[in-house]
């Protein structure tokens, strides 16, 4: 389905003279009207929609929240606070842009969960599928600069701590830290460049979030069977199928968002940075935001520098080679017994890190986190290289449109009226 | 189709400036990006900000730990007891991470004076002191120890807390930031 139907014809005036010096209409009409969206698609594939609308979220919360803050190390904790107290409906702002940050990654963490179980990463979507993981290290550099902002004691320290991790790099190291920092410690400096990046990053996510779209466009949409749209029957249009599924997933994410932001605004916070940044004092445990927790156990994990920071940087940049590793040639997981099992373990190993993560660096928690570290990686360079030669998949269905209406006698049992207004159901 | 180039085996002067354009262009553009990068190094008032600090040492006392702040970063001005400074001594050198006599982490005669970095060689945290196996220093992050001169015993740092420059201006007072001129 490399090809999009190009039926857009404008029908005023104005419309054919303006189409034909720029024919945005028919690339959007092409894109995100006739577009075809396979017909079993399921909930799972309306989180790319929730993150769009996670990044315009965060941008217009952003450029509101911009126009009271003010980057400088004597003056950021107060006019944070001056936000909550003083400017109109300024704690909703914040509200929502902090907790829309999590937000934001429990929708990628579902989106990439869901590539990793249908196999989407798989050939014909590598470069996609790569795009993804850079707008993930982009957000993940983004989060870590806003949490910074706020100049308390986890902002503080979670920079120091971030920052010295270029520390472990032979030679150049040191010097690579000044250079963040502008200067000889965390600072001033170091928070106004911050606050100018924190802007940049976010526009910079979405220009890759257009190519990931861009090339999501060449082969289609994978699906839950993971067998590609062979005929029309396969697939419905996007409007209105998608648009409205869409739609209504992002308003019930909304309603989980709201319950957050109205109900318990500080829980994925730390009380810790609600107080301004003092250098001279470490928090008692310094923990970083719950999305990153995972990553931070396989960092303390390594009983080494140098080594704790580069695995904690493989354990993402493994996923760039997942197409590669993997060799089986099933997309789905639902038609890999075995895999099945090792997906879930992985999904569970990738928790445990989690909370790890939150866990003092101590006793047998480290013993732990060792353990999961081991087993994540074994993940991708034993259990996916090697499933694939030894698993004997299920039966693969004929077609999409098979595996939703059941097996047809012959082929022959659809009245044609069926495929021509199929329903709406994913 | 239209005829536009001749093609030629030989090459041209048009070649010729082709490649002495694209060259200058690149070399140009290289030289560009050292400005920016350069711009954030530390600047001029934070390096002029960075000057050496004295500190009078009469005030602390005997088994005190004082944090004073030299280029935004911590020191510790440990007065050490004389059980924490035989403990320092007492130690096979051979058996450390980072092999370093107590003897040369403090200046000679001043043996009850340890002055070090006071941010944990791992990741930056601020040790606590008086705290862990050694008494010396106990990172609560992610769990480094440090014994009574400073060093590594325990945990992710890599090497023992740095020693700053400093000279002693008298018995009483020292000088961060610069070393004795001999």
């Amino acid at each position: 389905m490399s090809e999009h139907p190009t039926t857009y014809v404008p029908k005023s005036a104005f419309g054919k003279w303006f189409e034909s010096r720029l024919p945005i209409a028919g690339l959007i009409h092409s894109s995100f009207i006739a577009f075809p969206v396979p017909r079993n698609l399921t909930y799972f594939w309306t989180f790319g929609a929730i993150l769009v609308f996670m990044l315009v979220s965060q941008i217009v919360t952003g450029v509101f929240l911009a126009m009271y803050y003010t980057p400088n190390a004597t003056m950021a904790f107060q006019s944070v606070e001056h936000i909550m107290r003083d400017v109109n409906y300024g704690w909703l702002i914040r509200y929502l842009h902090a907790n829309g940050a999590s937000m934001f990654f429990v929708a990628v963490y579902v989106h990439i969960f869901r590539n990793f179980y249908y196999g989407s990463y798989k050939a014909p979507r590598e470069v996609l599928y790569i795009l993804g993981v850079i707008i993930f290290l982009l957000m993940m550099a983004t989060a870590f600069m806003g949490y910074v902002l706020p100049w308390g004691q986890m902002s503080f320290w979670g920079a120091t701590v971030i920052t010295n991790l270029f520390s472990a790099i032979p030679v150049v190291g040191d010097t690579i830290v000044s250079y963040l920092w502008g200067g000889y410690s965390v600072g001033n400096p170091t928070l106004n460049r911050f606050f100018s990046l924190h802007y940049l990053l976010p526009f910079m996510i979405a220009g890759v979030v257009i190519l990931h779209i861009w090339a999501l466009h060449v082969p289609g949409q994978n699906n839950p069977t993971g067998i590609p749209i062979k005929s029309g029957k396969d697939a419905v249009p996007f409007t209105p199928y998608a648009t409205i599924k869409d739609i209504f997933a992002v308003v019930v994410f909304m309603l989980f968002f709201a319950w957050w932001v109205f109900y318990i605004p500080n829980y994925l916070g730390h009380a810790d940075n609600y107080i301004p940044a003092n250098p001279a004092v470490t928090p008692a445990h310094i923990v970083p935001e719950w999305y990153f927790l995972p990553f931070y156990a396989i960092l303390r994990a390594i009983p080494d520098k140098l080594g704790g920071v580069i695995a904690m940087i493989s354990a993402i940049l493994i996923w760039c080679f997942m197409p590669w590793l993997d060799t089986s040639k099933v997309r789905s997981t639902a038609y890999r017994p075995l895999y099945k099992q090792f997906f879930w373990l992985f999904v569970v190993v990738c928790v445990v890190l989690g909370w790890l993560g939150s866990r003092p660096a101590e006793g047998w928690y480290v013993i732990a986190s060792q353990i999961c570290t081991v087993y994540y990686f074994a993940h991708f360079l034993i259990v996916l290289p090697v499933l694939g030669f030894v698993e004997r998949p299920l039966p693969l269905p004929n077609s999409i449109l098979e595996s939703v209406m059941g097996v047809q006698k012959g082929g022959a049992g659809i009245p044609a009226g069926a495929n021509a207004e199929p329903h709406s159901k994913g | 189709m239209a005829e536009t180039t001749t093609h030629v085996a030989e090459p041209t002067r048009r070649d010729f400036l082709y490649i002495a354009t694209g060259a200058a262009a690149a070399v140009g553009g290289a030289t560009l990006v050292w400005p920016f990068v350069q711009s954030l190094a530390p600047d001029a008032a934070t390096v002029a900000a960075g000057a050496p600090v004295e500190v009078d040492l009469t005030p602390i006392a005997e088994g005190q730990i004082v944090k004073v702040f030299w280029r935004g970063k911590l020191i510790f001005i440990r007065h050490r007891t004389a059980e924490e400074i035989k403990s320092a001594q007492d130690v096979n050198v051979a058996s450390l991470r980072d092999p370093q006599a107590d003897a040369d982490r403090v200046k000679e005669g001043k043996s009850q004076w340890l002055i070090v970095y006071g941010n944990c060689t791992h990741l930056g945290c601020v040790p606590l002191g008086q705290q862990g196996e050694y008494h010396g220093w106990f990172c609560p992050c992610h769990g480094s120890v440090f014994d009574t001169s400073g060093r590594v015993r325990g945990g992710p740092a890599p090497i023992n807390l740095p020693i700053p420059p400093y000279s002693f201006a008298s018995d009483t007072k020292i000088i961060i930031g610069q070393e004795a001129t001999a």
